[in-house]
């Protein structure tokens, strides 16, 4: 009996699983392997075929190479900035609850809400970078146009975004940790910023291990802001992986080759989940 | 913490409100103040007035109420029922099927949305708030919550309740329901948050104003090439977002527990 009320009771969410997550990763995998098929030329099996090609795609190369990028240019500012958040807001300051506040509302907004905020600050000549650059007598920039500062302007935003996200993971960590360790530090006379670095910092890892593969994940799941910014340009010099799987599957009309990119991201979130969960499994271990 | 930590504090504070400022900024004043920061600058309603009328904004709003309430509402029951299962019977292919489930917290329907649009159109969903919401119903991260509650609840009470004469689904409703309404109100925030701002899937999803939630009338609203100027856009956006701020500001503390809540898992 028990037998059949366990999956009685699984069966409805089982099968919205299955065919929404399941079925169309298995279905991706298999498509890969074959040519989009059109009117003329009916859809045929090419077995690594687009393989090949993704590795002879310079785009693919240069959607990877900025991935790289736009995760490395925002995650460990993120994580700096969110563990300097979560010191402040920890600590005696006056008016803290609105201090944590400001830091964590662009957490709430959507992320195209904030592309369409930050539009404005990267607009040339009218923008508000390009005001305050003219103060310096620099001339109007093209932020979002030139592919040596567009890259930087998508990180800016992003760490805007995010840090304050993070900071409540160390706010959380920071409240867990023994206020002894404190009091010993204050007798023994060390100074704050050598408490940080050989006591708190060290005891802060295991948040910052998990906050580092969260955000890795997010990096390569975070397009939204394209849309709006730059649709990938100047020239692809902003284009992201998940960003290029769509253009290639809704504007190319190439889904075969779609599929074999999705392939390649399913691997790489499937890398960093097992990177998770044995992060996970050691935390448990050390409680 | 002596007085520059403080300073850099607010310094730090200022800055990350400063792009919601200036939005409030713009969209209060008249578009020739847009830019040029007077405080005599006279107030106005005009900009929301015509972000109003540019975009159906009301309609666009609907689709959002409806689309988050469909999704939480399935979600809820789905989820409940599965972690149930998970957490109190012990059946056939249990472990497998869990694993099975939580792969769905690293492959989320977005990542799949070439093969998840063809199973849209097969089904005659697509364009449909229903389309949006489904691949989205069925929730990992629901299910494996709502599990790991469920399993810190004493059997005793469960037993309890048997004796008394409660079936199956009457002990879930009575017993396991009541005791674990603190995780459902941290996962219906989280849940809330993610559908009112998910753009990537209905955007592929919809055609039609009918059905398009309100980030994506907003993208399509505050696209460049739209023409449209600063202070409109500024004014659309925050009725965009308004909803979902006012909420935040008012249930701070829920809302920053339930997200760590949900990051942590």
């Amino acid at each position: 009996m028990k037998h059949i009320y366990g999956w009685l009771l699984l069966t409805p969410a089982a099968i919205l699983l299955v065919v929404f997550t399941h079925y169309p990763a298995v279905a991706t995998l298999a498509e890969s392997f074959f040519s989009t098929g059109t009117a003329v030329r009916p859809s045929r099996f090419v077995g690594l075929g687009n393989y090949a090609a993704l590795l002879a795609d310079p785009i693919f190369t240069q959607v990877l190479v900025n991935n790289f990028w736009f995760a490395l240019g925002t995650i460990p500012t993120s994580i700096a900035l969110a563990m300097l958040m979560a010191a402040w807001v920890n600590g005696a300051l006056p008016g803290r609850a609105l201090v944590r506040l400001a830091y964590f509302t662009p957490t709430v907004l959507p992320m195209i809400a904030v592309a369409n905020l930050w539009l404005y600050f990267y607009t040339p000549q009218i923008g508000l970078l390009d005001q305050v650059t003219a103060l310096f007598g620099a001339g109007s920039h093209n932020w979002l146009g030139n592919p040596d500062t567009v890259m930087g302007c998508l990180v800016a935003m992003t760490i805007w975004k995010e840090a304050g996200f993070f900071m409540i993971f160390y706010l959380a960590a920071l409240q867990a940790l023994p206020p002894e360790l404190g009091e010993a530090a204050r007798i023994e006379g060390a100074s704050r910023w050598y408490f940080f670095r050989r006591v708190t910092f060290p005891l802060l890892m295991p948040t910052t291990l998990f906050v580092l593969v969260n955000a890795t994940i997010n990096s390569f799941k975070l397009v939204d802001h394209l849309f709006i910014l730059t649709k990938g340009g100047p020239d692809n010099a902003s284009n992201l992986l998940l960003y290029y799987i769509y253009q290639t599957a809704f504007s190319f009309f190439d889904t075969s080759y779609a599929a074999t990119l999705t392939v390649v991201l399913l691997a790489l979130l499937g890398g960093f989940a097992i990177l998770q969960f044995q992060l996970v499994e050691r935390r448990v271990h050390y409680r | 913490m002596n007085a520059l930590e403080k300073a850099g504090a607010w310094l730090l504070a200022i800055v990350w409100l400063a792009p919601l400022l200036y939005a409030c900024w713009a969209a209060f004043h008249p578009p020739a103040y847009a830019t040029h920061f007077d405080p005599a600058a006279p107030l106005t309603l005009a900009n929301f007035e015509r972000a109003w009328g540019y975009a159906p904004f009301a309609r666009h709003f609907l689709n959002t109420v409806i689309l988050v309430t469909l999704v939480l509402g399935a979600q809820l029951v789905l989820c409940t029922l599965a972690g149930y299962a998970f957490a109190r019977f012990e059946f056939a292919g249990r472990d497998l099927a869990f694993a099975l489930v939580l792969l769905q917290l690293m492959i989320m329907p977005e990542v799949l949305i070439v093969e998840n649009y063809r199973t849209m159109s097969r089904l005659g969903l697509v364009d449909t708030i229903v389309g949006i919401g489904l691949p989205y119903m069925a929730s990992a991260f629901g299910i494996f919550l709502l599990r790991q509650t469920f399993k810190t609840i004493p059997r005793e009470l469960e037993e309890a309740a048997r004796v008394e004469g409660c079936s199956w689904l009457g002990v879930l409703w009575r017993v396991y329901v009541p005791l674990a309404r603190p995780t459902y109100i941290a996962y219906a925030l989280v849940s809330v948050s993610y559908h009112w701002n998910n753009f990537l899937w209905p955007l592929i999803v919809t055609n039609s104003v009918e059905t398009r939630p309100l980030t994506v009338g907003l993208a399509i609203f505050g696209a460049p090439e739209s023409g449209v100027d600063w202070s409109v856009i500024s004014a659309g956006t925050l009725m965009a977002v308004a909803p979902l701020l006012f909420a935040f500001l008012l249930f701070q503390r829920q809302f920053m527990q339930s997200f760590m809540h949900a990051g942590i898992k």
